[in-house]
C-alpha cells in the first residue's frame, strides 16, 4: 500500500478520530489547530481555529454535526463540524484531556488534568442541540483518581463512565450518580500510565495501551482482561479493527530518546496482532518518531496514524491484507 | 472461393442452412455467468461457432447521501485560499507493506552455539537479543542491527547499511557527535581486530545472479524469507540507469538456512530467467 502523508500539524500528533460514515478524519495535534481531512484521498476540508494550546483529545457527533476537543488552554470546544464555527466553550480551571460524546449526542464527558494543587476531575456536561442554549454548568463532577485521565469514554446505553490513566487503574462510573462502581484489579492490569483507550465497534469490549508495554483488551461490562498483546517498547495508542479480529497497537522509545538512535531501533511501528489469538500478525513502518495515535475507519479498509513527527498517514489495505492467515 | 457476397447464400448448395444463426446470449444466471454464442464463416466458407463465457461482476460502492453531500463541502479554517492545502497531501512513494512477524521459536532451538552467548544467557529458551532487546528471535551476536548499536555507542556515522533507500534519514550524525573519525575497528561492539565490518556482510552469504531487470528487494525478500531469517538483502543497480544489474546478495542469519536456499533456488525458473544461486565467493577461509 502507499500511504497517504498529510503534514498539516506542525507538532506532534495527539489524537486521531473517524467519523461513523468514515468519509472524514479528524486529527488533534500539539499546534492549535484540529484539522479534518477526508479519509478516501486525504485532501484537507478544513481547520477549526480558537484553541490557544495543545489539544489533546476529540469526539465527533453520530451524524458528523458537532466536533468536541479538548485542549491544554483549559478549555474545551464545540464546532460546528461543516464551517468551523466555534459554537460554545466551556472553561475549566486546568487543561482538558478527554472528550467523548454520549450515544445520542445529548451529553459530553470531559476528563482535565490535575493541575496547581486541583485534582484531576471528570465533568458531565448536557449537550445541546441548540447551541444557543448550551450551559457550561457540568451535570456533576467525579474526582478521586490520581494523575491525569488520560481517557474518559461512555459505557453501553450510557450508564457507565469508564476511565484511564496515570494511575493504571481502570475505572467504571455511574453516570447518573457519579459514583465508582469497579475498579480493575492492579494485578491484572496496567502496571504503568494508561495511554490510550478505545472502544469496539459495538462498544462490548475495548483497548487500552500502556506504557508498560502492553496493550489490553477488557470487557466494558466486567472490567476483566479478556486478552493481552505484548510488545517491546511503550504504547501510546491501540485500535480494534470493525472488520477482522485485528488490533493494531503503535508506539516507541520516549520522544525525548528519539534522536539519539536510529530510526529503525525505535520500532516506530504500528503492530497488527490477532484480537483472539494474541499473537503478532506484521507491522506498518513509515514514521520518523513515535506513533501517538491510531485510529480504524469505519469500515475496517483502512487505518491511520499519527506520529510524534507530525504526520499523519493514512493506509488503505492492499488485498491481500484481507487473506491474512494465521 | 472469394470472400462471402451478398446474395452468394442463396445460391449455395445448403440453400437457407447457409445463414448464420443469430448471436445468442443466456444468462447471466445467479452466479454473473453469462454465455455468448456467436456464429462466423470463414473465408472458406467453413461455419465456426464461438462460445464466450463471461462472468459479470458488479461493484457498488455505496455512499451515504451525507457523504456525497460532505464531499462538497466548502473548505473553512486554514483550508481557506489559494494552495493553501497544497503539498499538504502527498502520497508516499514508497510502497510500505505489512510486514508479516515470523513467530518466535520457529528456528530459536536450534542455534547454531556459541559459548560466551550460552553463558550469559544461561537458559537456552530465553534468548535476549542484548542489541535490540527483541526476545527468542536471535542472539546477540547476529543481531541484524549489530552495526547500528555500534553507531549508537558513539554517534559517528558508520557505513550506510545498504539498501536503506528511503527517505534519505541518515543513520549518523547523532547530537554533539565527536569530531575526529573512529575506524570501525575501534568503535564499541567490534571485537578489535577489524572483523565486524566485513562479518555482517560475508557470513552466510549468497549471491544470486542472473536476475530481471525489475527485481526489487521486496521480491526476493518474498523469494528467499521462507527458508529462514535474512539479515541483508542487497539489490545491485546501475548508477546510471537505475536499473537492476542483475545480481543481488542475500545474507541469513543462519547458514543452513543459506544452505537450503542455495540448494533449493540455484537453477530454479524466475521471472523466466533461470536463477544462479551460490555463495558469495571473497571468503578466504571457506571450507
Amino acid at each position: 500500500m502507499r500511504p497517504i502523508l498529510l503534514k498539516g500539524h506542525e507538532r506532534p500528533l495527539t489524537f486521531l478520530k473517524y467519523n461513523r460514515d468514515g468519509d472524514l478524519l479528524f486529527s488533534c495535534a500539539k499546534d492549535h489547530n484540529p484539522t479534518v481531512w477526508y479519509s478516501h484521498n486525504g485532501d484537507r476540508l478544513g481547520t477549526y481555529r480558537g484553541h490557544n494550546g495543545a489539544v489533546w483529545c476529540c469526539d465527533v457527533s453520530r451524524h458528523t454535526e458537532r466536533l468536541i476537543t479538548g485542549s491544554a488552554d483549559q478549555s474545551a470546544n464545540i464546532w460546528d463540524v461543516e464551517t468551523g464555527a466555534k459554537l460554545h466553550t466551556f472553561g475549566f480551571e486546568s487543561p482538558a484531556r478527554a472528550v467523548d460524546f454520549a450515544e445520542g449526542d445529548k451529553l459530553c464527558v470531559i476528563s482535565t488534568d490535575p493541575f496547581i494543587g486541583a485534582p484531576s476531575e471528570i465533568h458531565v456536561k448536557r449537550v445541546e442541540k441548540d447551541h444557543s442554549k448550551q450551559s457550561s454548568e457540568s451535570l456533576f463532577v467525579i474526582k478521586g483518581p490520581t494523575g491525569r485521565i488520560n481517557r474518559a469514554v461512555w459505557g453501553p446505553l450510557n450508564k457507565t463512565i469508564i476511565s484511564a490513566g496515570e494511575d493504571c487503574l481502570v475505572r467504571m462510573w455511574d453516570a447518573e450518580t457519579g459514583k465508582l462502581i469497579k475498579q480493575s484489579d492492579p494485578d491484572a492490569g496496567h502496571q504503568k500510565v494508561v495511554s490510550s483507550l478505545a472502544k469496539s465497534a459495538d462498544g462490548s469490549h475495548f483497548i487500552t495501551g500502556s506504557h508498560d508495554k502492553s496493550a489490553k483488551l477488557w470487557d466494558i461490562r466486567t472490567l476483566e482482561v479478556l486478552k493481552t498483546y505484548s510488545t517491546e517498547r511503550p504504547v501510546n495508542a491501540a485500535a480494534i479493527s470493525p472488520l477482522l479480529d485485528h488490533v493494531v497497537i503503535g508506539g516507541g522509545q520516549d520522544a525525548s530518546q528519539v534522536t539519539m538512535s536510529d530510526r529503525r531501533a525505535g520500532k516506530f511501528e504500528a503492530k497488527f496482532f490477532h484480537k483472539i489469538y494474541e499473537e503478532e500478525i506484521g507491522g506498518v513502518k513509515g514514521h520518523f518518531g513515535p506513533i501517538n495515535a491510531l485510529a480504524f475507519n469505519t469500515d475496517g479498509r483502512s487505518f491511520s496514524s499519527g506520529g510524534e513527527d507530525g504526520y499523519v498517514r493514512i493506509h488503505h489495505f492492499d488485498a491481500d491484507y484481507y487473506h491474512i492467515k494465521m | 472461393m472469394g470472400p462471402m457476397r451478398w446474395g452468394d447464400a442463396a445460391d449455395e448448395d445448403e440453400g437457407i442452412e447457409g445463414v448464420l444463426p443469430p448471436m445468442q446470449v443466456m444468462g447471466p444466471d445467479e452466479k454473473g455467468v453469462k454465455i455468448i454464442i456467436e456464429w462466423r464463416k470463414k473465408e472458406d466458407g467453413s461455419k465456426v461457432k464461438v462460445t464466450t463465457t463471461v462472468r459479470v461482476k458488479k461493484q457498488v460502492k455505496r455512499l451515504n447521501p451525507a457523504v456525497i453531500r460532505r464531499r462538497s463541502l466548502k473548505k473553512f479554517g486554514d483550508a481557506v485560499g489559494q494552495n493553501s492545502s497544497e503539498n499538504l497531501t502527498v502520497v508516499s512513494t514508497e510502497e510500505i507493506f505489512l510486514e508479516r512477524f515470523r513467530p518466535v521459536g520457529q528456528q530459536g532451538a536450534k542455534q547454531e552455539e556459541k559459548g560466551a552467548d550460552l553463558a550469559s544467557l544461561g537458559n537456552a529458551s530465553l534468548i535476549v537479543c542484548r542489541t535490540c532487546g527483541k526476545k527468542g528471535d536471535h542472539w546477540t551476536s547476529k543481531c541484524p542491527f549489530k552495526e547500528l548499536a555500534a553507531n549508537r555507542g558513539f554517534n559517528i556515522g558508520g557505513e550506510k547499511p545498504p539498501g536503506d533507500d528511503d527517505m534519505g534519514m541518515s543513520s549518523s550524525s547523532g547530537p554533539g557527535g565527536k569530531a575526529s573519525y573512529v575506524p570501525p575497528s575501534m568503535r564499541m561492539g567490534s571485537k578489535g581486530d577489524g572483523e565486524s565490518m566485513r562479518k555482517g556482510r560475508d557470513d552466510n552469504s549468497i549471491r544470486v545472479t542472473n536476475l530481471s531487470e525489475d527485481t526489487r528487494e521486496q521480491d526476493l525478500q518474498e523469494l528467499f524469507r521462507p527458508f529462514g531469517s535474512i539479515s541483508r538483502i542487497y539489490v545491485a543497480f546501475d548508477r546510471d540507469t537505475g536499473l537492476s544489474r542483475g545480481f543481488a546478495f542475500i545474507n541469513f542469519v543462519n547458514r543452513e538456512d543459506a544452505v537450503r536456499a542455495i540448494n533449493k533456488l540455484d537453477g530454479y525458473g524466475y521471472d523466466n530467467l533461470i536463477l544462479r544461486v551460490e555463495w558469495a565467493t571473497p571468503r578466504t577461509d571457506r571450507a
